[in-house]
């Protein structure tokens, strides 16, 4: 099944910490975000396999917006 | 006519300081400067980014002069395009406010190299005080105390060494650092051993440069800090002390002065050595030195910030001193209006900042737009915002919208203000840290004036009601 981890923030991609086809764990960092010159990382809420990237590092992303899926 | 108040409130009649200043800053620190500006009779030149061509510190300006697209490096950062606004605004001066490139010595030296005086310190005062271990050995040969540790660490086996040498637990620093980044807090000598990897690897992926050094780690200590102010001549005086002991991550929420830690004795103290350090590095312009007060009353130093302080407005309302005022002086090259006993601190005055992040969500940052704005009005509150009603909060800056501050002739009075104050505001669109100052100012320990540095994270920690 496949999970789409989202933005919990309106900001920017900061960092890009995975790669497709990578096994993360849950808690694992995949996303690195910046907003009002805060770091805010966003975790794999669960294990499994990194499917897709949707985003670039230094892309505007809106809140909700999904930046990686997981299966 | 273009007569204008001495700080203190002397009358005085003197040529304007300055024909024009550019403020390379926005928010709630740029409006601030231009109120300096107009009560001189100075005209004001705004910066803005993309993101800020409808912000209120732009329209309020004299003039105004787009300095490129949103994320700060590609403008408020940008030194090139902040020095070309400098060319063609013809301003012949620049107030660099705080943050952004307030404490870069290059950015203070490009200023003068193209003919405009920059408002703050000499760039070497600045690059001294911007390497926290140069800053340390400065002050320790200085005879300024500081906080039993080290000079840059050679290696893991040296942090292990001067660690056993200074005592436990510990702090890992960068030394380009500041912000409380990259600091790795140690109790053990198995953490220094972990910790000198991550506290290097944060250094160098935060500064550029991986260089750390430690200090012993002061439990139950508080950030109290002290306010100078020096002329060209090498005149200084402190303006007393301000107490910033309330701090989340490392960004300070509340702030008064004077610090209820503080007697007559410390207040002394504190003031000699600040006034002390100040006149060790050859000092100009305002400054700010942050001192460690131990429950003891030992006091170290910490660092300086050589640069206009967000805090600034508690000690103007306990002195009377208008402090950006009195910056614009001191860099035209005036002397010190005032000599050290003829400063006074009067009265209790509360900094409030209001930050749009959200208290629910472990304070994460709330962009959005501010769909209504109430601020409290009165003799005894002053508002420095960034934002009105209709504001965009974007994600390109800091979190602060306003600090609300108050004043009263006691501790208590103050605080009663600052209730009433915090009753009077309604913020709608972004969320706030409203509550939290809420919760701070109806705390018993906070009432008997009894923080540290770790008062608050533990405050939030606590379950409410």
């Amino acid at each position: 099944m496949a999970t789409q981890v989202e933005a919990q923030i309106t900001g920017s991609v900061w960092k890009i910490e995975v790669s497709v086809g990578q096994e993360v764990s849950e808690g694992d960092v995949l996303v690195i975000l910046e907003s009002m010159k805060m770091e805010i990382p966003v975790e794999a809420p669960a294990r499994g396999r990194v499917a897709e990237i949707r985003v670039e590092e230094g892309a505007s992303v809106d809140e909700g917006a999904v930046l990686v899926v997981l299966e | 006519m273009r007569g204008r108040l001495f700080p203190l409130g002397a009358e005085c009649y003197l040529p304007a300081v300055f024909r024009r200043v550019l403020v390379a800053n926005r928010g709630e620190i740029a409006r601030r400067v231009f109120r300096a500006c107009r009560a001189l009779g100075v005209e004001s030149v705004a910066v803005f980014s993309e993101a800020d061509a409808d912000a209120p510190h732009v329209r309020e300006a004299d003039h105004a002069v787009p300095i490129g697209p949103p994320p700060a490096r590609d403008s408020y950062l940008d030194q090139g395009a902040l020095l070309a606004a400098v060319r063609s605004s013809g301003a012949d001066a620049v107030h660099p406010g705080y943050g952004f490139l307030s404490e870069n010595a290059g950015f203070a030296e490009a200023v003068s190299a193209i003919g405009a005086t920059w408002i703050g310190p000499p760039p070497a005062a600045i690059a001294a005080m911007g390497d926290k271990a140069t800053a340390r050995s400065v002050m320790q040969r200085a005879g300024v105390p500081v906080t039993p540790g080290s000079d840059v660490l050679h290696d893991v086996d040296d942090a292990v060494a001067t660690a056993a040498r200074v005592g436990y637990p510990v702090l890992l620093k960068a030394s380009a650092g500041g912000g409380g980044i990259g600091m790795v807090p140690c109790e053990t000598e198995a953490d220094v051993r972990k910790g000198f990897a991550t506290a290097t690897a944060r250094a160098t992926s935060a500064f550029g440069h991986g260089a750390v050094y430690l200090e012993r780690l002061v439990h139950g200590a508080r950030h109290v800090e002290v306010q100078v102010a020096a002329d060209a001549k090498g005149e200084v005086v402190h303006l007393f002390e301000r107490e910033c002991s309330l701090q989340r991550r490392h960004q300070k929420v509340l702030e008064e002065a004077p610090s209820p830690a503080v007697d007559g004795t410390l207040r002394e103290a504190l003031g000699a050595a600040a006034v002390q350090a100040a006149r060790a590095i050859g000092y100009a312009n305002l400054g700010t030195l942050e001192f460690l007060l131990g429950p003891d009353g030992s006091f170290y130093f910490m660092e300086m910030n050589t640069r206009l302080q967000v805090e600034h407005p508690i000690t103007e309302w306990t002195t009377g001193v208008d402090l950006v005022q009195l910056q614009l002086r001191l860099a035209a090259g005036e002397p010190l209006p005032f000599a050290q006993p003829e400063l006074r601190q009067r009265g209790h005055a509360i900094e409030m900042r209001v930050y749009a992040e959200d208290p629910a969500k472990n304070f994460l940052p709330s962009p959005g737009t501010i769909t209504r704005l109430r601020w409290p009005a009165g003799d005894d509150v002053r508002v420095d915002a960034g934002v009105e009603q209709g504001s965009k909060v974007t994600p390109f800056y800091d979190p602060l919208l306003a600090k609300l501050v108050v004043r009263g002739p006691t501790r208590d009075a103050a605080i009663a203000c600052a209730l009433a104050a915090l009753s009077a505001t309604e913020i709608e669109g972004v969320k706030t840290n409203l509550d939290v100052h809420r919760r701070i100012l109806e705390d018993a320990a906070f009432r008997r004036g009894e923080v540290s540095i770790s008062y608050l994270g533990e405050l939030m920690k606590r379950p409410q009601g």
